[in-house]
């Protein structure tokens, strides 16, 4: 006898619970070729704020780990997408019709890039900050430091490998993350957030939303409560007057990119979300 | 006369030799401007000091147009070691000339001779002679191998240290190989016209650097230039917010150094003649015209009436007055409008309830003058806890626990500076991880060096500067 099959309900992922979209929406997801997939929610305003305000709550806990805690959590995360790489590559292939083998690279690179950016952790603090040589009696100590909360956009054309490349290196220094996920291919941000939930990651650091982002992205780029708005995946949208409305309240934004290069693993992508701070501090005179 | 009596101890001004006008610094050479001139004035007497070109868009067009052949057929194909060798000569024109640099600013901006002499000035020597020494190792900056430089940067720089902005925005642009085009502010363009001269003296290649005076509207085309690669600005965080936009999509490198309101914490722990230094140091230095100046006092509760006193009569031995005496401690405030200003907050703050204060001073009848002030029993709603008075004006608040202080010191949109009074190291570091500033002075206030960054969290803009991490605002990685 075959088994019916149980097919996944897609919901968001906000401060580590999975509710559906409190304005009841859903949306389509189906195959290239129209054959349909799932009913992913289609998340409002109301559910970007409430990320918003999630993602705000796991800020002091995130950024005041300890930075090897935070690098295995990270690592945790790619352990744990390992053990499910047979559900992604199918959620891959299914999404974005591609071969079983471009899907299994792309899990490939995906638990790669988490492993990398899980191990700066604990190193991007002495790479990007120095002390400094004053003229006069202080101590003297540059360090980066999380931004806070980080807005992001995620890459359209990819459904895992884009997304983590977003997300990932906002995470190291300590930032906590809201990311509206590709609104073709959001079944495997779903399947990510479910992997992030079972890694130890504290609930509200990762926030997943799916839907429109031309419905979403100007309201987190508005929100004052968002320290930085990352457009890497916003090149369809009118980004322009996404980074107008960030002016606002001065967010740090990263432009879009387009490509397969797009959010290339880099120590950049971990610095653009971080502050620099200087403390001075005398020291006696003997 | 309440401390001590002083004999008046002027600076002379015969060691300056203005012209009673002054061009556009254009392609190496002062030229005439599109718009009507102005006249600059001593904030102290209100008379006028020179009169200054005003450049219009075409005068915006011909620099970013100089600047641009400057960059593309001289600058960008000198070497680091050839470009550290102008910024070096550069420093050494500014100690050569330091003593009639600090006259005319302490003229034009109001601030006291002892602190143009000896902070100002010297600072900007030591800002070219260490981003001089930059130009020949800009692989070690931070940005990887073969670091590129951005092209043509626009800076627009405020009226507070007029000519130690210059320093902070062309040190780092012309070490990284930057040509540059800088406004500096419409209230005190003298030294920017005397650092044009020192330019011509170091032999500067023509078109490396241009200087145009001119008030917002100058400004305004200047970062708007469509052939302008990179903004830098620092003033208020409202010009910031306008600059953010107008730029956005254009693919120009932006760095912001804006407004802030900074907590200056005082713990029960603290050595409190140390920390009364450090407060009037923190809000009355530069008549408080200072972006990172300290102007929420947080004391601890149980030493709040103890620091207040102490303060008050520390208050009453300053010196307000002629900006050239070299005793003078508090100079003049640099414009009617920002006067105006002060005053306005200052009334607001009567209004909300809180207790104003100041020392029995005399001002002068000439110029813009307004005593050092204190506010008591604030509260952190009031507009003086919340607003930048950017003036000589002290909020106190009290706090009971660190956590109380912290939150409080964090209760603000801006993020530029905050400061720590206590001599518990371990408080001290404690402290300084929780609070979202970008420069946090412990049992100090109010110091800067070139190697040193600077800038804020928050809406006191982003980027830095000074330090390698200052280079980054005006270099990409090569890829």
């Amino acid at each position: 006898m075959s088994h019916v099959s149980v097919p996944k309900t897609y919901k968001l992922f906000i401060g580590g619970a999975f509710p559906r979209s409190e304005s009841g929406r859903v949306y389509e997801v189906t195959t290239p070729k129209g054959v349909f997939l799932a009913n992913a929610a289609q998340a409002s305003r109301k559910d970007a704020r409430d990320a918003v305000v999630a993602a705000r709550a796991a800020v002091s806990g995130w950024a005041g780990a300890t930075a090897y805690n935070r690098g295995q959590v990270l690592y945790r995360v790619a352990e744990v997408l390992e053990g499910r790489r047979a559900q992604f590559e199918d959620e891959i292939v299914r999404q974005e019709g591609v071969s079983a083998s471009a899907a299994r690279a792309q899990v490939d690179e995906a638990i790669d890039r988490w492993v990398w950016y899980a191990g700066w952790t604990d190193k991007y603090t002495q790479v990007g900050g120095n002390a400094n040589p004053v003229s006069g009696p202080y101590f003297n100590l540059s360090v980066p430091e999380p931004t806070g909360v980080v807005a992001v956009v995620a890459p359209q054309d990819s459904s895992l490998l884009g997304l983590v490349s977003a997300i990932a290196p906002a995470l190291v220094p300590g930032n906590t993350v809201v990311v509206i996920a590709s609104e073709a291919y959001p079944l495997s941000a779903i399947t990510l957030a479910e992997v992030l939930a079972t890694s130890d990651l504290p609930k509200g650091v990762v926030n997943v939303l799916t839907g429109s982002a031309a419905e979403m992205a100007p309201w987190l780029a508005a929100h004052a409560d968002v320290n930085a708005l990352d457009l890497v995946g916003a090149s369809a949208l009118d980004w322009v007057d996404l980074e107008i409305e960030a002016a606002q309240t001065l967010k740090r934004v990263l432009p879009p990119e387009e490509g397969p290069d797009a959010a290339a693993p880099a120590l950049a992508r971990i610095t653009a979300f971080t502050e620099l701070k200087t403390v001075w501090h005398t020291k006696s005179l003997l | 006369m309440s401390f001590l009596e002083y004999a008046p101890a002027p600076e002379s001004t015969a060691i300056l030799n203005l012209k009673p006008e002054y061009g556009l610094f254009i392609g190496g050479e002062f030229v005439a401007g599109g718009g009507e001139s102005f006249s600059t004035i001593s904030p102290a007497t209100e008379k006028p000091i020179a009169r200054i070109a005003n450049a219009d868009s075409g005068d915006v067009d011909r620099a970013v147009a100089a600047a641009r052949r400057a960059y593309d057929k001289t600058w960008s194909k000198l070497s680091g070691r050839d470009r550290g060798k102008y910024l070096f000569r550069i420093a050494r024109l500014v100690q050569e000339r330091a003593r009639e640099l600090a006259v005319a600013e302490s003229l034009d901006n109001g601030k006291p001779i002892k602190e143009s002499r000896d902070v100002d000035v010297p600072l900007v020597a030591a800002w070219f002679f260490y981003y001089a020494g930059w130009a020949d190792k800009l692989d070690h900056a931070g940005l990887g191998a073969n670091p590129r430089s951005l092209g043509v940067a626009a800076q627009v720089i405020p009226w507070n240290f007029p000519l130690l902005m210059l320093a902070w925005k062309i040190a780092p642009a012309l070490a990284a190989g930057n040509t540059v085009v800088l406004k500096p502010a419409e209230q005190t363009p003298l030294t920017a016209l005397l650092f044009a001269e020192i330019l011509q003296q170091a032999d500067l290649p023509a078109g490396v650097v241009n200087i145009l005076t001119g008030a917002g509207d100058t400004g305004r085309a200047l970062v708007n230039h469509p052939d302008v690669n990179k903004v830098a600005f620092t003033g208020s965080t409202s010009v910031g917010r306008e600059i953010a936009r107008s730029t956005a999509g254009s693919g120009k490198k932006l760095t912001l150094e804006l407004g802030g309101k900074a907590a200056n914490i005082v713990f029960d722990d603290a050595p409190i003649d140390q920390a009364v230094e450090g407060i009037v140091n923190g809000i009355f230095f530069n008549q408080g015209h200072v972006c990172c100046a300290g102007s929420r006092l947080l004391v601890q509760e149980n030493v709040h009436d103890e620091v207040v006193e102490r303060l008050k009569s520390r208050l009453s031995t300053l010196r307000v007055g002629d900006p050239l005496d070299k005793n003078t401690d508090v100079g003049a405030i640099n414009s009617a409008e920002q006067l105006a200003r002060i005053r306005e907050l200052s009334a607001v703050g009567e209004d909300e309830g809180a207790e104003r204060w100041s020392p029995a001073c005399e001002l002068p009848a000439e110029g813009f003058w307004f005593a050092p002030t204190i506010f008591t029993n604030v509260s952190t709603s009031h507009r003086i806890a919340r607003e930048e008075i950017f003036g000589p004006v002290l909020s106190v608040l009290t706090f009971r626990t660190p956590a109380e202080a912290i939150a409080k010191a964090n209760n603000t949109p801006y993020g530029l500076s905050a400061g720590i009074w206590s001599d518990k190291g371990s408080k001290v570091l404690a402290v300084a991880d929780k609070l979202r500033a970008g420069v946090i002075w412990a049992n100090t206030f109010n110091r800067f060096d070139p190697a040193s960054p600077f800038g804020g969290f928050k809406e006191s803009g982003y980027g830095r500067e000074g330090g390698r991490h200052g280079l980054a605002a005006y270099l990409k990685g090569s890829k």
